[in-house]
């Protein structure tokens, strides 16, 4: 039950992975959601935290992502439309995780998808909130002037106050 | 009529509806903005920003190819 009910919709995300992939829906939703004027929070905690650093270096490996299409973003389209099977064991090769990100920020790029850090930026400047976990910063050994600046930081008791007034609470 | 003409084609799930809530805090209420779009998402997705923004979309048809074209009013 919202407390205020004329108080604009509000969305509540956590987002707990730092993969490539799974950086993109909580920069996707809040971003959109804020494009709708909702009010946005999201809580970055354990490896979502490193969504927050200066400097993103979020991969994305088909190791344990067996519905992963692998394609490639260049060539003839019947090339294109290819999904090769990689080999598990192909997986343990050094460089295939830079490889398979490659890939995939190629192929995104080719086919009009924003950056992480475009994503990023439009959040920040619709004013969505960015949360930094602060138990994850101390765990890690991560420092605020690690992250982009205007980030806040907060614990779990927080958050739930924020997230109890949201009509969209999602865990990422 | 339209005082806007935005292309966002060639532009992928959540930018179309981010730039059009960009673009109409820049026009005056009543005013429209025309938009060209090629992500068929959108379809789905400006139907749902016009609702929850409070905005009004006026027409929104697909034309030649792959591109969609619609017309926005700012209400609020």
């Amino acid at each position: 039950m919202k407390s205020d009910p004329n108080a604009p919709k509000r969305l509540a995300l956590i987002a707990s992975k730092g993969t490539l992939d799974w950086a993109y829906p909580p920069f996707i939703l809040a971003s959109a959601a804020a494009a709708m004027g909702w009010e946005v929070g999201v809580f970055f905690t354990f490896y979502g935290l490193t969504l927050l650093l200066n400097k993103v270096d979020a991969e994305v490996t088909p190791l344990g992502n067996p519905a992963m299409p692998m394609k490639m973003p260049f060539g003839p389209q019947g090339f294109q439309d290819i999904n090769w099977p990689i080999p598990t064991a192909m997986m343990g090769v050094p460089g295939f995780n830079a490889l398979a990100t490659g890939l995939m920020k190629q192929t995104f790029k080719n086919k009009g998808v924003a950056s992480i850090e475009e994503l990023r930026d439009i959040c920040v400047e619709s004013g969505a909130r960015m949360i930094g976990c602060q138990m994850t910063m101390d765990v890690f050994g991560f420092k605020k002037e690690d992250f982009i600046p205007n980030i806040e930081v907060a614990g779990a008791a927080a958050f739930l106050e924020y997230a109890a007034d949201a009509d969209v609470s999602l865990f990422i | 009529m339209s005082s806007t003409v935005l292309d966002l084609k060639g532009l992928m799930c959540p930018l179309p509806v981010v730039k059009i809530a960009n673009a109409i805090k820049k026009v005056e209420i009543g005013e429209l903005i025309e938009a060209t779009a090629s992500d068929p998402g959108v379809l789905a997705d400006i139907p749902a920003w016009a609702r929850s923004s409070g905005n009004e979309l006026v027409t929104m048809e697909k034309v030649e190819g792959k591109v969609i074209r619609f017309v926005v009013k700012r209400i609020r």
